[in-house]
């Protein structure tokens, strides 16, 4: 019953993606991530909204937008266990899983700050050596870092 | 066209490197040859190297190609603020090639990728130095005849030292044994101690620096303790003087061993090493011209057939 009024609470959609089970603290970085802020889209965006399995949650509903793989996976640095739900004519039709892609172009900082990619105006580059532990690789510089400590840019 | 920059020695493979070697050899058999007549070769040095830049240059001058560039970034408009890209960029105009020593990391690889004439990477920050990785596998190669099975003793700085680091990743196709002789403070980071468990290199580490430690090296290869590297200054007193290699830890040496240090040395090689036999750091620096002259024709796409000519 509860769930219920909570799903009324947040619009129901016809068509697009709902990204549910966002932890708190991690939802605007999600927000940004997308590029929710450029969008033309109907947005609805739900935060510290009660969960059975985290206690509070937020969540991203977008109308009418279904996200490419390479933008989802922008999404595992941060929120790696999340699900996209598919929403077509009110109805799930497909949930998408996150997945670590082999590189990250221009999402994430690098914290050498002897990195050339922190002293021209160039995008940077990491390479996924390790997707268990979440390991990037600086193309530029070759220092590593674990994805605990990422800053976005 | 493929882009023939030299920006790293890890993504070299093992043919590659002899292929290099062989080149340098040929080099050092007559080091003046007219190849790259009518080429202009830009040296951009962002950060001073007289050393690295004077090779370099000797390199080009034997080769009968000509040179421009400058050895300090003051003297430039990258202190008036304008991009490395654009400074590449704009040399990329006049010149066949660009030298070019950087104190950012990755600044050569950036460069390798925005420019259309290749790069050779003469250092970049703390990162890389590939030339002189060559010239330390030449150095190995002459003196010991291959490079293959050889025990390799590297003292001193290893946490910093990156001319240890690249030596390091390029002997991976040569089935080495590494000793890491170095105080706590500088002691080998675990990413290349991880790096030789995953390929399967042998090491051993010591923080002792004697003539029975000593005795089984093939190569001594030394670097510098720094005293701005320690966070403890007493441990920097305790160890300054441990590190310091003098003539007679030489005497249980076996005969094949040589001593090489990617130089300047300030104190850890005492003078009256210098006349032993196993010295052979100054040789050391005259292969670089070699190895170097190897890098410039093989990244312009000139071949070991054609210098032979």
């Amino acid at each position: 019953m509860n769930e219920n009024k909570q799903a009324l609470q947040v619009a129901a959609l016809k068509d697009g993606t709902v990204i549910d089970h966002i932890p708190c603290d991690k939802l605007f970085q999600v927000v940004s991530l997308l590029g929710i802020k450029n969008m033309d889209s109907n947005v609805t965006i739900g935060f510290n909204l009660d969960s059975k399995k985290l206690g509070k949650k937020g969540i991203i509903k977008v109308a009418d937008k279904f996200f490419s793989d390479e933008e989802i996976s922008r999404l595992s640095i941060i929120v790696p266990n999340v699900k996209l739900n598919i929403i077509h004519d009110y109805e799930v039709v497909e949930k998408k899983e996150v997945h670590m892609p082999d590189e990250l172009r221009g999402i994430v900082k690098c914290p050498n700050p002897k990195c050339i990619t922190n002293n021209e105006p160039m995008s940077t580059w990491f390479h996924v050596i390790d997707k268990e532990n979440g390991i990037l690789k600086c193309h530029y510089c070759e220092k590593e870092q674990n994805k605990e400590n990422i800053k976005l840019l | 066209m493929k882009n023939r920059s030299f920006v790293t020695i890890a993504e070299h493979s093992k043919e590659k490197i002899l292929y290099l070697l062989k080149m340098a050899e040929e080099f050092e058999q007559r080091p003046n040859r007219k190849i790259l007549d009518g080429k202009v070769v830009a040296t951009l040095f962002f950060e001073p190297s007289t050393r690295t830049r004077l090779s370099f240059e000797t390199a080009v001058n034997r080769l009968g190609g000509r040179i421009i560039g400058f050895s300090d970034a003051s003297t430039t408009s990258s202190t008036k603020g304008e991009t490395l890209k654009d400074t590449i960029l704009m040399v990329s105009n006049y010149a066949d090639l660009i030298v070019m020593r950087h104190y950012l990391e990755g600044a050569a690889r950036y460069a390798s990728e925005i420019a259309p004439i290749p790069i050779i990477n003469a250092g970049d920050g703390a990162n890389q130095h590939p030339s002189q990785t060559m010239l330390d596998l030449y150095s190995i190669y002459k003196t010991q005849g291959t490079l293959e099975n050889l025990n390799i003793y590297m003292v001193g700085d290893l946490k910093y030292g990156r001319t240890v680091h690249s030596l390091l990743m390029a002997m991976r196709h040569f089935n080495p044994t590494f000793h890491f002789i170095a105080p706590k403070e500088l002691k080998m980071p675990e990413e290349y101690k991880l790096y030789c468990q995953q390929n399967g290199i042998k090491f051993v580490e010591h923080e002792d620096f004697n003539e029975d430690v000593i005795a089984g090296a093939d190569i001594l290869y030394m670097t510098r303790v720094q005293k701005e590297r320690f966070t403890d200054l007493m441990e920097y007193e305790r160890v300054k003087d441990v590190y310091i290699l003098k003539a007679e830890m030489l005497r249980k040496a076996k005969e094949n061993m040589r001593i090489l240090h990617p130089l300047p040395r300030v104190n850890e090689i005492a003078y009256d090493v210098d006349e032993n036999p196993h010295a052979y750091y100054i040789q050391q620096a005259r292969n670089g011209l070699f190895a170097r002259q190897a890098i410039i024709c093989d990244v312009l796409g000139i071949t070991l057939d054609e210098i032979r000519l």
